[in-house]
């Protein structure tokens, strides 16, 4: 009963869908059972991420580029009535003569600053930079502790590495507590912790694996890739990490993840994408698992789709799939787009590479398709309004 | 200068045909991003490049310099790349 009042209280969820194609929001009756949708926002773009400020649950950004257009980043005060484009999207700055500069092809990852520095927003970029805000993404200023970083540089790889749509920088986290103190993830080149506000930077990979049988230095970042790393809401000094070999979760002031994905079922294995972690409980996390096998499939194992989630911090895992199809479902889940909401019992929400939106009201005991018929889904956010 | 602007910039020009001045390919670009505000963005990188799917032809002949010098009777069309699809 108390659940019902509390739900009673609250409008419902939203839920922000960026696609190859284009952004839709969906928001929910207090209950999470009946949908809206809006959009197509976009229609025709490459949003990789929409993300709703929650700091004042009106402004919007999202990152955008077409096929042919250079990258951008719009946004909105209205809750998506309307937008803007940024007057100064995220761009490396341009090189000496004779020099070869770096071009960002797009804008992957929007991250709220600290709760106490309103209008401020990181972006990640493909390939790999990072850029601050602090006029609500108006304008954006490139931040040499990273995109100038002659350590790091060599991490970044070449043009030719990272996945198939360039290598990132992704998972921006910004520690609830202290607003100096930042991580973030890049694909390939490692995990990064910053105590000053992304002025230095220390490494963070000790304990993650590389791929077996090349010889890589498992010490050199380079060879590091983080697919998503999210710190607990209830806990910011654990952090769990979907990486290209395995799931790990690190506790601080520790400095070495430990692989807990080697729980995972054999016939599964521990590789995806997304990693998502519980609003009030640092012992629960879910993830989506991917064949990662052979010349890298990116689809569901034996074409059987389901999440696994951990109660006990990575000890065990347990299958997630009721409701998902049994067999021949060739699809997966890529880095942004599975995500919870703050409910109890918490909603899980995640879109597929197929254009479908599947929920959970349960915590992913039971799962049901919200949208069939959507372009390929790049990310899913989730917020209350 | 009379420049044909390709479908997916005229949400920034609103029309299909524009004119702009420059003694160059460059300042003729920094032209219409005065005028239009965003649009050089969208079509050269932040290293003065031509962005990979763009092209620009002056006077039906592709160019990729923006040093390229320009001609008030010279016709620019900025066209999307076909790029295989």
């Amino acid at each position: 009963m108390a659940k019902a009042k509390k739900a009673a209280k609250s409008k419902g969820v939203a839920l922000f869908v960026a696609t190859r194609k284009g952004a839709w929001i969906f928001t929910s009756d207090a209950a999470r059972k009946k949908w809206k949708i809006n959009g197509p926002h976009f229609l025709g773009h490459i949003i990789n991420h929409v993300v709703l400020d929650p700091r004042d649950k009106r402004t919007l950004l999202a990152t955008a580029s077409t096929g042919h257009l250079g990258p951008t980043i719009f946004r909105s005060t209205d809750f998506g009535k309307s937008w803007k484009e940024a007057k100064q999207p995220p761009a490396f700055p341009k090189a000496p003569e004779g020099e070869k500069g770096r071009s960002v092809k797009h804008s992957f990852w929007l991250t709220p600053c600290h709760e106490n520095e309103p209008n401020a927003w990181y972006a990640g970029t493909s390939p790999q930079g990072l850029f601050r805000s602090d006029d609500g993404g108006v304008t954006w200023a490139p931040l040499p502790g990273v995109n100038d970083n002659a350590t790091m540089r060599p991490w970044f790889g070449t043009e030719q590495d990272g996945t198939p749509d360039g290598p990132k920088l992704h998972s921006l986290i910004v520690d609830p507590r202290d607003k100096n103190h930042l991580y973030f993830g890049m694909s390939g080149g490692g995990v990064h912790e910053s105590l000053d506000q992304g002025k230095t930077w220390q490494t963070l990979i000790d304990g993650m694996e590389v791929v077996e049988g090349f010889g890589f230095d498992i010490k050199n970042p380079m060879f590091h890739d983080p697919h998503c790393v999210r710190m607990c809401p209830s806990n910011p000094d654990r952090l769990y990490q979907q990486n290209h070999c395995g799931i790990y979760r690190i506790d601080r002031p520790g400095n070495k993840w430990t692989r807990i994905g080697r729980a995972m079922p054999k016939s599964v294995g521990d590789v995806g994408f997304p990693m998502v972690v519980h609003p009030r409980d640092d012992k629960t996390c879910w993830v989506f698992p991917m064949d990662g096998s052979g010349v890298w499939p990116r689809v569901s194992p034996e074409g059987k789709p389901a999440a696994f989630v951990t109660r006990n911090g990575g000890k065990t895992w347990q299958r997630l799939d009721k409701g998902m199809p049994r067999q021949q479902a060739w699809w997966t889940v890529k880095r942004q787009a599975m995500t919870a909401d703050a409910r109890d019992p918490v909603g899980l929400y995640f879109g597929n590479t197929q254009g479908e939106l599947w929920q959970s009201r349960d915590e992913g005991r039971k799962w049901e398709c919200m949208a069939r018929n959507l372009p390929e889904i790049y990310s899913v956010e989730a917020a209350e309004i | 200068m009379h420049v044909l602007i390709p479908s997916p910039l005229v949400s920034y020009t609103r029309k299909k045909e524009v004119s702009a001045r420059g003694a160059t390919l460059g300042e003729l670009l920094l032209d219409l991003e005065r005028q239009f505000p965003g649009i050089r963005f969208r079509m050269i990188d932040e290293q003065d490049r031509v962005r990979p799917h763009m092209r620009i032809f002056i006077n039906g002949e592709q160019e990729f310099s923006l040093k390229r010098a320009l001609s008030p009777s010279d016709e620019i069309s900025i066209v999307q790349a076909l790029s295989g699809g």
